[in-house]
């Protein structure tokens, strides 16, 4: 079992990625490579820039328990007042900043989704949210 | 065939043991023991970027010497087209093609036409919409190398087109027999080459089984017999030469212009093509269609075998190629050529686990979760001093049985200071 966690900031595009950039590091120092590994990526960086654009600030932990590698991102705030349009292509709330560097397409959660085996989020206003995203080691669904 | 053949090499005695190549490696492939530098060969890349960075020239490539040729009885050079770019003064790329037969070549055959060739595959392979985006050039072998080794998950979206160079390799080699009647194993075919990347690219290939070059010399090793002859020969002005697409491979964005597709991509330097491939696996810049990445600073006229600096020598491509008719390779590459000859890469192209701590993942994650620990008592200056580049590749070595804790001169100086007052403690003991 191991675990490692990054603290993320809100709106720290100087830092943005990085914490997706170490845990795919160590990733493939472990040895995870094709397509869990590509997989892994995406659903990476996009939980990371969410964390960035939209929280107030939150971590991001990777964990391995033999099966499974989990991501699992939380944050302090604000919360996703709907989620049910969050989860729906194309729906953003991104602001300026964001939608100027190619951010808001509205795929972050969707993509997330398609990407992970496990996919669990929990939001509450004014509270955080919590995404925990699987991906089954040996394999687990192809692209 | 040396599996583990580079082109990279230290000369020892040269050596002093210092840090330069050392933390400038982008592969993290150096250490340095007993005073000297070791290239741990299954990371290694052959950038060349440790001869461009050594002080003391001790890191050197290894090419062939010009003395090769004589094996041959006929003998082809294939000059790359960022040899144009070194001679400031040619009047025509025909004048530096000429002046290679008066150095022992009996025919020159430009791999700028190997890129005119390859231009058009590429263009057919782009139009494949179950190919993964973007795709990513496969003409600078160090490139392929790297994501072999910490990109392994963009290895389906290198590019199935062979290099400029392999292409002219056959295509030359066919046209000289035929036009000479000649047989095949009687010819000789030389690439002169501006990196040491290509040498290893044909001792131990990538993507097939069999190189087609016969041997490859360093433009520094055929300089000084050229450069006195350039304005004494007098060319065959008429001579077909490779259209200006494919004689702008030699500069980064070539490939692209070549192509002649939007939504493409290039960059150079091999840390900066790492830092776009990262977003490539982030899944940024899916909406690209073709990514070209040379590990050189300008692209092949950076090459660190090359003589002329490389914005003298981009320069100078670039006016040779304005002298040239404007014709497209479209219009330049007979059908007849795609047709007759496979240039595509046949064998796969394996992920490289040089980076991998251990086989079995679990025991993986118990070195990982000792390198983190020893990690903790490092000083985190990355200042080199151990011998490993950076504080975390030192635990990392520590974990893999290279160095002891006390290789770091911090780790030392502290338990030293620790002995040092045992010793004086002791010392002070009286007698009761």
């Amino acid at each position: 079992m191991i675990a490692e966690s990054f603290s993320v900031e809100k709106g720290d595009y100087l830092r943005a990625g990085e914490a997706s950039t170490k845990m795919k590091n160590m990733l493939k120092k472990l040895g995870i490579g094709g397509s869990v590994l590509r997989r892994i990526s995406v659903a990476a960086y996009e939980v990371e820039m969410n964390l960035v654009i939209h929280s107030l600030g939150g971590t991001l932990s990777i964990d391995l328990d033999g099966d499974y590698i989990w991501l699992v991102s939380e944050d302090i705030g604000p919360g996703i007042p709907d989620i049910e349009s969050a989860m729906r292509e194309g729906y953003s709330t991104a602001d300026e900043i964001a939608q100027g560097m190619g951010f808001g397409a509205g795929m972050g959660i969707p993509n997330m989704k398609r990407n992970a085996d496990v996919f669990e989020i929990e939001s509450e206003p004014n509270k955080g949210t919590k995404i925990k995203m699987g991906f089954l080691m040996g394999g687990g669904k192809s692209e | 065939m040396n599996k583990r053949f580079h082109s990279v090499t230290l000369e020892a005695s040269r050596c002093k043991g210092c840090t330069n190549c050392l933390t400038r490696c982008p592969m993290e492939a150096i250490r340095v023991r007993g005073g000297r530098a070791y290239i741990m060969d299954e990371r290694c890349v052959d950038c060349g970027e440790c001869i461009r960075t050594c002080s003391y020239h001790a890191k050197v490539a290894m090419t062939d010497d010009l003395g090769i040729i004589e094996n041959f009885e006929h003998r082809i050079a294939l000059p790359a087209p960022s040899l144009y770019g070194q001679f400031y003064h040619a009047k025509s790329i025909a004048v530096i093609l000429e002046a290679l037969k008066y150095i022992g070549f009996t025919d020159v055959f430009e791999v700028a036409k190997g890129a005119d060739i390859a231009t058009r595959l590429l263009q057919e392979e782009l139009k494949n919409p179950d190919r993964p985006r973007p795709l990513i050039s496969s003409a600078c072998p160090a490139i392929t190398r790297m994501i072999q080794i910490k990109f392994p998950t963009l290895i389906p979206n290198i590019v199935k087109v062979k290099q400029p160079m392999e292409i002219a390799a056959t295509m030359a080699r066919a046209e000289y027999s035929k036009k000479h009647s000649v047989s095949k194993d009687k010819i000789g075919v030389f690439f002169i080459t501006p990196c040491a990347a290509k040498v290893t690219a044909v001792r131990n290939p990538i993507g097939q089984e069999k190189s087609e070059v016969d041997g490859v010399i360093s433009m520094l090793d055929i300089y000084a017999g050229v450069f006195p002859i350039l304005n004494k020969v007098s060319a065959d002005e008429n001579v077909k030469i490779a259209t200006p697409y494919g004689v702008g491979w030699a500069n980064s964005g070539g490939e692209s212009r070549a192509a002649n597709i939007n939504k493409t991509m290039a960059v150079d330097g091999i840390e900066n093509v790492a830092h776009v491939l990262e977003e490539i696996e982030n899944g940024r810049l899916r909406d690209l269609d073709y990514f070209e990445g040379a590990a050189c600073s300008g692209g092949c006229v950076g090459g660190p075998l090359t003589y002329e600096n490389k914005y003298v020598a981009r320069n100078k491509v670039m006016q040779l190629i304005s002298d040239l008719p404007l014709e497209r390779p479209e219009d330049a590459v007979p059908c007849r050529v795609l047709n007759s000859f496979d240039f595509m890469l046949d064998t796969p192209i394996p992920e490289n686990y040089s980076m991998q701590l251990d086989e079995e993942v679990s025991t993986a994650m118990e070195k990982m979760e000792r390198i983190n620990e020893i990690l903790e008592s490092l000083p985190g200056y990355d200042c080199g001093s151990c011998g490993s580049p950076t504080c975390r590749s030192f635990a990392e070595d520590i974990v893999r049985g290279y160095f002891n804790i006390t290789d770091c001169i911090f780790i030392l100086r502290d338990r030293l200071k620790v002995m040092a007052q045992q010793m004086v403690d002791m010392s002070n003991t009286k007698r009761e």
